[in-house]
């Protein structure tokens, strides 16, 4: 690992003075993925602003019909939050199955979705449940917020607060694991809210997560899996690699969406 | 270079660190305690699972300056003297390991299930529980039985069975 300067601030305030004082600065939240590559040398960055002693960044609480989670709360305190399981079941599952125990009792929320990782988890809810990004500066729609590969609405002096999930009438989540990396190879989160069905797909697209407009028109007449059967989804843009070519990864995305909207809450 | 103040196995040490330093760099080449290992370079191997504040941690995975003023348990820490804690005599006693590299983070990590999961542990779960513990010799299968077992005798309260030779 390279030598940084490190600064661990006590507030959000002191946070955001720190990332315009320095150019280079990177937040760490959890540190599992920023400190791997750092490690790999794959990341150096000049400064590392450490918001593990930030207040007020951690915690699951219910607000009218919204699940706001703080930008800090561990993956493990979301999988075990009682008003997550029983308000959306599917997050708690995609919780659950994200890295594996020891990551969990690390890794956060907010650094998953400032990462914005093409195979992470935590994206496609965020994007099929039509979560809102609230940040320093302003609110972000999902839909605005994941830009492509690693890149998100984030300015460089921005930092994530909390993300506000709106509670869906039902969801699923179903991921094929990369058996090694435990990432998804596919994975795709299904939901039934207010304004619809959403359908968001991750680790398949060349520019990251994204959603099925197709099925989604489907199931909002029907929101079930034979209501999707025939949809096939094309292969272009999609990721090919060692372990899965274009046409398998497109392929999953129907399997898994069927399977999620079978095992949907 | 910083101060960090760390409680490890019971005993509060203040260390001047460079920031880069990793917690378990902090553990192995200023404490001295060789027990949590390094396997790999990417996160995956858990060879290098302490726990911290109470939780299973990769110790490659969290710079030490973040652990400042946290509360850690290696390896070392089980131990009651020459008594091996229940999870490490298990280990023994099924011959859960061959090398053993990758045996300090498979106990820390079975010890962190039964303080979550309880005593009771099936098969797949503790299959399922290890994923983030690689182990390139046994193929599992003892190690599964150990955990099994060692759950069970923590359970009791169990006293190891024998002293450690």
């Amino acid at each position: 690992m390279y030598a940084f300067t490190y600064e661990r601030p006590k507030s959000v305030e002191e946070a955001v003075n720190l990332l315009k004082k320095s150019g280079e600065a990177k937040l760490l939240a959890g540190g599992q993925t920023l400190l791997p590559a750092m490690k790999l040398r794959l990341a150096s960055p000049g400064t590392i602003v450490d918001l593990s002693k930030v207040a007020g960044l951690s915690g699951v609480k219910r607000d009218g019909n919204d699940i706001v989670i703080g930008a800090m709360t561990k993956h493990v305190d979301v999988m075990n939050s009682a008003e997550v399981q029983k308000s959306i079941p599917a997050l708690a599952h995609l919780v659950s199955v994200l890295g594996d125990p020891a990551v969990r009792n690390r890794g956060t929320i907010g650094g998953s979705l400032a990462n914005n990782d093409p195979s992470a988890d935590y994206p496609a809810a965020v994007l099929a449940l039509n979560a809102t990004v609230q940040t320093n500066k302003r609110k972000i729609a999902a839909d605005d917020f994941f830009k492509g590969l690693f890149e998100t609405a984030l300015a460089g002096d921005e930092i994530i607060e909390a993300v506000r999930f709106p509670v869906p009438e039902k969801a699923g989540y179903e991921k094929f694991r990369n058996p090694a990396s435990r990432f998804a190879l596919v994975g795709v989160f299904v939901a039934k809210g207010k304004d619809g069905a959403r359908v968001a797909v991750t680790g398949a697209g060349e520019s990251g997560v994204f959603r099925v407009k197709e099925m989604e028109a489907a199931l909002g007449k029907d929101f079930s899996a034979k209501a999707i059967e025939g949809i096939k989804v094309p292969a272009k843009g999609m990721i090919a690699d060692l372990h899965g070519t274009a046409e398998y990864r497109a392929h999953l995305i129907g399997v898994l969406a069927r399977r999620a909207l079978a095992a949907a809450k | 270079m910083s101060n960090v103040t760390v409680t490890v196995n019971g005993k509060s040490h203040t260390v001047d660190v460079a920031p880069e330093t990793l917690l378990v760099e902090l553990i192995r080449e200023k404490l001295r305690l060789t027990g949590t290992h390094v396997g790999c370079d990417t996160s995956q191997c858990g060879a290098c699972v302490v726990h911290v504040d109470g939780v299973a941690v990769k110790s490659c995975t969290m710079l030490a300056m973040t652990a400042d003023g946290a509360s850690v348990t290696t390896i070392e820490g089980l131990a009651n003297g020459s008594a091996l804690h229940p999870m490490q005599e298990a280990f023994r006693e099924h011959h859960g390991l061959q090398c053993g590299f990758c045996t300090p983070g498979m106990i820390m990590s079975a010890v962190d299930i039964v303080n979550r999961k309880g005593s009771d542990l099936d098969e797949h779960t503790i299959r399922d529980e290890l994923e983030g513990n690689i182990c390139r010799c046994t193929g599992y299968h003892n190690i599964v039985k150990a955990v099994a077992a060692g759950a069970k005798a923590m359970k009791g309260g169990a006293k190891p069975a024998r002293a450690a030779e």
